[in-house]
């Protein structure tokens, strides 16, 4: 059980300007359960990262002091488990129980009691397969629940969660939710910072509120916290529990049929589905992890040969090439009709710069470079990007990044848009401006297909839905 | 998909051997081939070692699969030195136009050949046959190398598959932007460039935040390591390593004896 003492701790990376978090004073006694919320930005993973001892003295400026139990948190790493974000780069070892051993080997456990530890730890979080189970073999939430077991194996005093469901779908996020609120017990003190605060509250019984510019803004018990803070909170881009999305549903009939799916599939990823995209529609694409959902959306977008029948354009989208497929258009043209948004952004940069990102749609194209400005500079705007023209597209935030990816497709004006997942660990803000930007497009006649976990993005746009079931049929 | 999982059958009596032993004994076995250019030690090797394939439980079908490409490069190999060999000595065996082949370019050529067989078939007989967990955990405490580099390279080795997948996405979303490089070659090399290009940089940062992940779980904190899964050299091991000398001082010897001996140094 460890307690924490922030004296107006503050980070600043080496070679940043700003401070990443600063003027920091809060203290988390033993035992308590306290969630960390704040705008995109707030520094939140920064201050995990130091409590888990994982800033260098000489990878940036300090300010004030932070301590574990009254140690320096890089001479207090063994009292300190940390899950991240993102499964794939946790777990270390290629079989399940010697991930969970990897922690124990490393802290100088004696053999004898790592294995005995380790199934403890796999039964703690009801992990549901045996310890020689290759990781390679997990879903994602079942990977997160293992790095959890990874995580509380050694004992940890204090644990670290940084979003760790923040890449799942519902069914995985919510197991790992249920693990967590299971494997915790009267010793271990959390921290856990999440976007989905409604999710997050039954774990905690303290919300800590981190101030963009510095300091605590709020701190207290969630009710309080919350009728206290509320608008503001959300206005900053948090999820407050309660507070809905006004919905923007299509106001007029859909257009033009755009394209057609004729027992479209890629067996065995994607059993054949028939479907039609029209314009001035938004259909949302539904169905659990390994329904083929991101498989639709690549043959929708002509980035896929069909394994299986057939994707046909019509007329309105592609004039004098309806009768080729999509997937046999040259790039420029395919980027002129169908514009295809990735699950990942960082898949889809290609340049130096988001100004740069921007353009090369365009300039591809050949659209004249007075026109390729024009274009740039109104998704810039529109996309609360302007600022950022000449930083370069890996450095961005989550937020700013997706912003980038949309207006990147965005940018060779396609009349349909195929999105995988694109409001996928959102804060608030970015969510609600995708759904505007979502809207406008589909009332200004483009077609939208959305492929998506997310109920509250399906509820607030969607006109259609198609659901996949494993085998992948509709 | 890269496959990167042992294939072999994990009971079989020297596949169960420790890694450190199979490591060394096809490094002892391949380094006495290397010491002669003659096509008959390499040729008995072979022999040798296509005997003992089934007692790692590798079956010869599967070896063949595995071991195509290097069975292509061998061939190609093989006609490149016959036609283009600057030694044209010896009786002659083909004449058509241009093209001499000798006796004396035959034998060196096959000998080569050979050699690069022989050599490079104790090593697919190892990774084929190993875990690399087991590999880096034997490595670690059987060889004494450094835990920070047997499991740094075990955990980035894990990574590897996904290489594979990530380079699709890569192209597809260049496609989904409008690059593409049509018929045009140099397009084609620089599209080649630019996705590798973006390859390496996420490959990076995949690396850096597993590095992260894995100091987080006080790897290389210097605390003395235990393990988890113990790895014994022993006796069997070292009759493996000791086996596998002789039978390579066999074949030069036999090569010795029938006179084609002829050293790769004076």
């Amino acid at each position: 059980m460890s307690g924490v003492v922030l004296r107006g701790f503050g980070w600043r990376h080496a070679g940043r300007k700003g401070w990443a978090v600063r003027g920091v004073d809060l203290r988390v006694e033993r035992g308590e359960r306290v969630l960390l919320l704040g705008a995109s930005g707030a520094g939140k993973s920064t201050l995990l990262a130091a409590l888990a001892g994982l800033l260098p003295e000489d990878s940036g400026e300090q300010e004030g002091t932070v301590e574990i139990d009254g140690l320096d948190p890089r001479k207090a790493r063994e009292r300190v488990g940390i899950v991240f974000q993102d499964p794939e780069t946790q777990l270390v070892m290629a079989r399940c129980g010697d991930d969970v051993a990897f922690g124990l080997e490393n802290r100088g456990v004696p053999a004898e009691e790592i294995w005995p530890r380790v199934d403890a730890a796999l039964r703690r979080v009801g992990f549901p397969y045996h310890r020689d189970r290759p990781t390679a073999a997990l879903s994602g939430g079942e990977q997160q629940r293992l790095a959890l077991a990874g995580a509380l194996a050694p004992r940890p005093g204090l644990l670290l969660l940084d979003e760790p469901t923040a890449n799942l779908d519902p069914a995985g996020a919510a197991l790992v939710r249920q693990a967590v609120a299971d494997a915790l017990d009267a010793d271990t003190t959390l921290i856990l910072v999440e976007h989905r605060v409604a999710e997050a509250l039954p774990l905690v019984d303290r919300v800590v509120v981190l101030e963009a510019g510095g300091g605590v803004r709020a701190d207290g018990p969630p009710d309080t916290v919350f009728s206290a803070h509320g608008d503001a909170l959300a206005a900053a881009g948090v999820w407050v529990p309660g507070r809905t999305v006004s919905p923007r549903h299509a106001t007029a009939p859909p257009g033009d049929r755009l394209l057609t799916a004729d027992r479209l599939g890629l067996p065995p990823r994607l059993a054949p589905v028939d479907l039609e995209v029209r314009a001035g529609e938004a259909l949302a694409v539904l169905g659990p992890n390994g329904a083929g959902k991101s498989t639709l959306a690549l043959l929708l977008g002509g980035l896929l040969r069909p394994g299986a029948g057939t994707a046909t354009a019509t007329a309105a989208l592609a004039g004098q090439d309806a009768g080729t497929p999509p997937h046999r258009w040259r790039a420029p043209l395919l980027a002129r009709r169908i514009g295809s948004v990735f699950q990942d952004p960082e898949h889809q940069f290609v340049t130096g710069t988001v100004y740069d990102e921007l353009a090369l749609g365009p300039r591809r194209t050949g659209e004249p470079e007075a026109a390729v400005r024009a274009t740039v500079d109104d998704l810039l705007d529109r996309l609360r990007l302007a600022r950022l023209a000449g930083a370069n597209p890996y450095t961005l935030s989550g937020g700013e990044a997706r912003r980038l990816s949309v207006a990147t497709a965005l940018a060779t004006a396609p009349r349909l848009l195929i999105c995988d997942e694109p409001t996928f660990g959102q804060d608030r803000r970015t969510w609600s401006e995708l759904v505007d930007l979502f809207a406008e497009l589909r009332d200004a006649g483009h077609g939208i297909v959305a492929v998506t976990h997310d109920p509250d993005f399906v509820a607030a746009l969607a006109d259609r839905t198609l659901t996949l079931d494993r085998g992948g049929r509709p | 998909m890269i496959s990167v999982e042992p294939v072999a059958r994990p009971g079989a009596p020297l596949a169960r051997r420790n890694p450190v032993a199979k490591l060394a004994a096809a490094l002892v076995f391949s380094l006495v081939l290397i010491a002669t250019l003659d096509p008959v030690a390499p040729a008995i090797a072979i022999a040798i070692e296509l005997v003992v394939l089934p007692l790692f439980g590798v079956r010869y079908r599967m070896l063949a699969r595995r071991a195509w490409p290097l069975l292509a490069s061998a061939g190609g190999i093989l006609v490149t030195l016959v036609l283009f060999a600057a030694d044209r000595s010896g009786r002659v065996l083909v004449e058509a136009g241009p093209i001499l082949v000798t006796e004396g370019v035959l034998l060196t050529a096959l000998g080569l050949v050979l050699r690069m067989l022989a050599v490079a078939l104790p090593g697919i007989l190892v990774f084929a046959t190993t875990d690399p967990t087991d590999l880096a955990d034997a490595l670690i405490q059987n060889a004494k190398a450094p835990a920070r580099f047997a499991i740094g390279a075990l955990a980035a080795f894990r990574l590897v598959p996904l290489l594979e997948q990530e380079w699709r996405m890569i192209s597809m979303a260049r496609r989904a932007r409008g690059v593409d490089a049509g018929r045009n070659p140099v397009a084609k090399v620089r599209l080649f460039v630019s996705t590798a290009f973006a390859l390496l940089v996420g490959a990076i940062r995949r690396g850096t935040r597993l590095a992260v992940a894995m100091d987080a779980r006080g790897f290389d904190a210097g605390i003395p390591r235990t393990v988890a899964r113990r790895q014994r050299f022993t006796r069997a091991d070292g009759l493996l390593v000791a086996g596998a000398a002789v039978l390579a001082g066999a074949a030069l010897a036999v090569s010795v004896a029938l006179g084609t001996f002829r050293p790769l140094i004076g």
